[in-house]
């Protein structure tokens, strides 16, 4: 096989090249050879193709996603915003915090383990490169059927990876979703969501500045993993004596990553970086091009000294290889003797592989011939962008017009029925087995973590100042109005950080769709992001980053619209937060909120094949009253707890076996009072003496409050019927176990 | 009182160790594993984690660092030593403590609230506690399975060196429910479960795992 070099590239400008296979359209390859001028090397091929993808690009996306821009509401917490490896808001007393929510979904469908450890992976990476340290995970996770045979092999698999990654890592791991739905079987949804921490002033960001800076790899060796799309181009054009197919899913090391996160936060902690990039998607391809962008945009590379876990690779196959465990850092030339010394006391390998030059190309060379010489910008940021036909999918109006029609219970026995029957669904079942299998103790300061509302960690030990987080998405809400769906989910995610006593601040998303070549499910994204931004702007957070993940289907079904909204709030002293159940009776339950008929996109209605009718309408600046009165119930309120998915019953199962305390509640009109999942209401717990302070929040945020009944006793008992908390616990711990073994 | 805590490649749960030794009222002092250096420490304990990603064993490899031939001569001498999760590992291998961790039995990494009973506190890391005293701190590994042979069990449960048990259903089939074992001498403890998540009740299940913090006062004072 020989070597494709730009001088080689400007003799033989017909040569044919493989650009389909590689998934660039006719125009675009059209594009880079005017922009260059000349066709492009078969390495300047590999990078285009992998930046201009859907994944690194956000080429279908991207017209819609300034909206967040446009429509950011005016935040002076706002440090770095979107477009950095992770935004970064500021939490007061000179923290400031930086988290992201990615997806993983394609390589945990294939290998679940290693997709879903590598998701972890990566998000931690985009985190310290921040310069923060990474204090927490979580991870939003759909499946198939939870009865389905494929759901039993992705799901302990997904799971062991999320735990076996994080665990080692260090990172507790403080929250998420388990959801089941029919449309997720052949495309799992593994979110994966890091925070970190750090002082104002220890901000990194991802550019090359100053000629003669020195370009330094650091972390694991490169080897052939993660080339995936790009395998016809390494069997077909590149050597059919070579290597074989590359396994296209990445594989993790999560012990060198922990030592490349101490390292790095030790050359972090002597200032020793001028800028710092991860490795992940598109590898040293994404690396080299984002960090000359973000500079003047010269830079030298010789990527024949970059270390090989396996010799026989290709500059092409070196440029894409997703490889994990690897940073790249623009370090001067006076610091660079200490940062190999931090390097060696963490044994990491490390290697000077290029420098920063003047001028404004990223030119790579292949011992000694150029192989590569491009306008940065043009890989990292200006790729194609496309404004995608979309139309209103024909279903929105058909299921709007319906009606949800389920029995409702009545009688006692059928109310208790019910009430067993969602605290045992799947969707509601207690996640145990889930959660079990993650550390949420490492670090030593996690407040809260499931099955509480949100997670929440303390920042700092002697002010008690701390920070909380909850992701949510309804896709059923999603799949019936993708505007007002994703407005519900950004309005759930701050309510629940708000039960607990955290002031909303930020917002970051990880936006799972279909096909976006489907004018339907591009319709249901651009609704989506509307919705979001509108909600945003209305609510006053901004985001500050996010993750599209688009061609989650099988065939033409495409998985519901799952935007999932993460919202991270502060909370001032962790010591005074509310917990989301009570542990002694005698206290008074109330209702925030006023319970309509909202059984659309219910889990009752799930539960019985439906999916029609229209979802409830957001009303943020009511959802926004409900924040303040939680905020400032949080100083006398010993319980409070957000309602979503299975409603007033799923609520009280949650919280009576939380402790095992169990409730009186009695009820107008039970059917509904227990299943509709009207947005925007809270169960709080309080003293007797306290009524009149909540009335009074209540009349001062125009909130209506009703009263549910009393805490104490040994079952959960609605009007005239009477469930054992024993019993209860059974049905709702049983279910995974039974599921999963 | 200065009590050491080692950070191997992969230790997790040294700043956690750190920060009850502190709250036990004693000095901590951080050794590297490399470094062939106790500091003049007066106890030292190895923190949980992943040390050098658990590969081939777990603590096959930290067993052999710098730092722990100083640590096994140290123990020799008296030195209280405490193991706790990959640390005990790490004592198994470098034979300062008999038997090995295997596999949970369910073959799951296992995160949760324990209640355990302390049956020995007459060790340097368990004197704070009563005998028969029944605490509830975190566990949380995959390979925490306690397991030796016949003669050995019935020497450790003979001399009374089994220091803690499990309360309940069995969490991961570790025989006669050990969840901690001593050496011969009561200096050198191992013990699977976590008492530093376990110092106050804002963070962990209890604060119920300070005794092991405050007890190592006790054994310097005599």
């Amino acid at each position: 096989m020989s070597l494709d070099t730009v001088s080689i590239a400007q003799s033989t400008p017909d040569n044919v090249q493989p650009f389909a296979e590689l998934g660039l359209k006719p125009d675009e390859y059209a594009r880079i050879k005017e922009i260059l001028g000349r066709r492009p090397t078969s390495s300047e091929l590999a990078m285009y193709s992998v930046m201009w993808s859907e994944h690194c690009s956000y080429k279908s996306s991207k017209v819609h996603l300034k909206q967040f821009g446009d429509k950011a509401p005016k935040s002076d917490a706002l440090l770095v915003g979107i477009g950095e490896n992770a935004g970064v808001v500021d939490v007061g007393q000179g923290y400031a915090v930086t988290f992201k929510i990615e997806s993983h979904n394609h390589p945990s469908f294939i290998e679940p383990y290693q997709g879903a450890a590598t998701g972890v992976g990566g998000i931690v990476r985009d985190i310290l490169t921040m310069g923060a340290r990474p204090i927490a995970v979580m991870n939003p996770l759909r499946f198939g059927p939870a009865d389905a045979a494929d759901t039993r092999r992705v799901l302990p698999g997904i799971v062991a990876g999320v735990g076996g990654y994080g665990n080692c890592l260090g990172l507790p791991n403080i929250g998420g979703e388990v959801v089941f739905d029919e449309t997720y079987i052949g495309n799992p949804l593994v979110n994966a969501l890091c925070v970190g921490v750090m002082k104002h002033g220890d901000i990194k960001l991802a550019k090359a500045a100053g000629a003669g800076n020195l370009v330094v790899l650091y972390g694991a060796k490169t080897g052939g993993d993660g080339i995936g799309g790009v395998s016809v181009l390494a069997s077909e054009t590149f050597g059919s004596g070579g290597s074989t197919k590359r396994p296209s899913v990445q594989v993790g090391d999560p012990f060198v990553e922990k030592v490349l996160i101490e390292c790095s936060l030790e050359i972090f902690a002597e200032d020793l970086v001028v800028g710092i990039q991860d490795l992940g998607g598109a590898g040293l391809s994404c690396a080299t091009s984002e960090l000359a962008s973000g500079g003047s945009g010269g830079m030298q590379v010789a990527l024949d000294k970059v270390p090989l876990r396996d010799p026989s690779l290709s500059p092409e196959e070196i440029l894409m290889s997703e490889s994990q465990e690897r940073m790249c850092a623009i370090v001067e030339p006076s610091k660079i003797g200490r940062f190999l010394e931090i390097c060696k006391k963490w044994d990491v390998t490390v290697t000077v592989i290029g420098e920063v030059t003047d001028g404004d190309r990223l030119e790579i060379t292949w011992n000694g011939e150029v192989i590569v010489n491009v306008p940065p910008r043009t890989v990292a940021h200006e790729g194609p962008v496309y404004n995608r036909p979309m139309a209103q999918p024909a279903y929105i109006d058909e299921v709007n017009s319906q009606k949800v029609n389920v029995p409702m219970p009545n009688s006692a026995a059928e109310i208790k029925a019910a009430v067993l029957k969602l605290a045992g669904a799947p969707n509601l079942a207690d996640k145990s087995w889930v959660t079990a299998q993650y550390d949420k103790y490492v670090q030593g300061n996690t407040i809260q973590a499931q099955p509480d509302d949100s997670g929440m960690v303390r920042l700092d030990e002697t002010t008690n100042l701390g920070v909380a987080i909850s992701t949510d998405a309804n896709a059923n809400w999603s799949y019936l109005n993708p505007y007002q769906g994703a407005k519900l989910a950004l309005a759930e995610a701050a309510r629940n950080i708000a039960t607990a006593g955290a002031r909303p601040l930020a917002v970051t998303n990880c936006l799972n769709f279909g096909s976006p070549e489907d004018p339907g499910v591009m319709w249901q994204f651009a609704e989506s992001v509307r919705g979001l931004a509108d909600g945003c702007l209305e609510m006053g957070l901004p985001v500050t980053g996010g993750n599209v993940s688009f061609y989650n289907q099988t065939g033409s079904v495409a998985i519901l619209p799952t935007p999932v909204i993460g919202v991270l709030g502060v909370i001032q002293d962790v010591r005074t937060r509310t917990p989301m159940s009570f542990t002694s009776a005698g206290l008074e339950l109330y209702l925030l909120g006023q319970t309509q008929e909202d059984l659309a996109g219910s889990e009752w209605a799930f539960l019985h094949g439906q999916r029609v009718g229209q979802s409830p309408t957001a009303d943020l600046a009511r959802e926004m009253r409900l924040i303040e009165l939680l905020l400032e119930g949080n100083a006398f309120f010993n319980a409070a707890h957000d309602l979503s998915q299975g409603g007033l019953s799923a609520g009280l199962t949650e919280m009576v076996l939380r402790h095992n305390v169990g409730a009186v509640i009695s009820l107008s009109n039970p059917a509904v009072d227990l299943l509709s999942e009207t947005p925007g209401r809270v169960i709080v717990a309080i003293e007797s003496n306290k009524t009149s302070q909540l009335q009074a929040l209540a009349t001062k945020y125009s909130i209506e409050i009703s009263k549910l009944g009393t805490t104490g006793g040994d079952s959960l008992t609605i009007n005239e019927s009477i469930i054992s908390l024993s019993e209860l616990r059974e049905v709702h711990t049983s279910t995974f176990p039974r599921l999963f073994g | 009182m200065r009590v050491g805590v080692i950070t191997f490649p992969g230790t997790l749960d040294d700043r956690d160790a750190a920060r009850a030794v502190v709250a036990g009222g004693s000095e901590a002092v951080s050794l590297w594993h490399a470094d062939a250096d106790l500091k003049n420490v007066d106890a030292v304990i190895l923190p949980g984690g992943f040390s050098y990603g658990d590969y081939l064993r777990c603590g096959a490899i930290s067993r052999f660092a710098p730092v722990m031939s100083l640590v096994i001569e140290a123990a020799g001498k008296g030195m209280p030593v405490l193991g706790i999760c990959n640390g005990f590992q790490v004592l198994c291998e470098s034979h300062l403590l008999p038997g090995a961790l295997t596999r949970n039995s369910d073959l799951h990494f296992l995160c949760r609230d324990q209640e355990i009973e302390i049956v020995n506190n007459t060790t340097a890391w368990t004197s704070s506690y009563k005998s028969g005293e029944k605490i509830v701190i975190p566990l949380k590994n995959g390979e925490g399975s306690f397991q030796c042979d016949d003669n050995t069990l019935a020497q450790l449960e003979g001399e009374g060196r089994v220091i803690a048990r499990y309360v309940g259903q069995n969490p991961n089939g570790s025989r006669n429910l050990i969840a901690g074992i001593t050496n011969a001498r009561g200096n050198v403890v191992g013990l699977m479960p976590h008492p530093e998540h376990a110092i106050n009740e804002l963070t962990g299940p209890s604060a119920q795992g300070l005794g092991f913090f405050t007890s190592i006062l006790n054994a310097m004072v005599k």
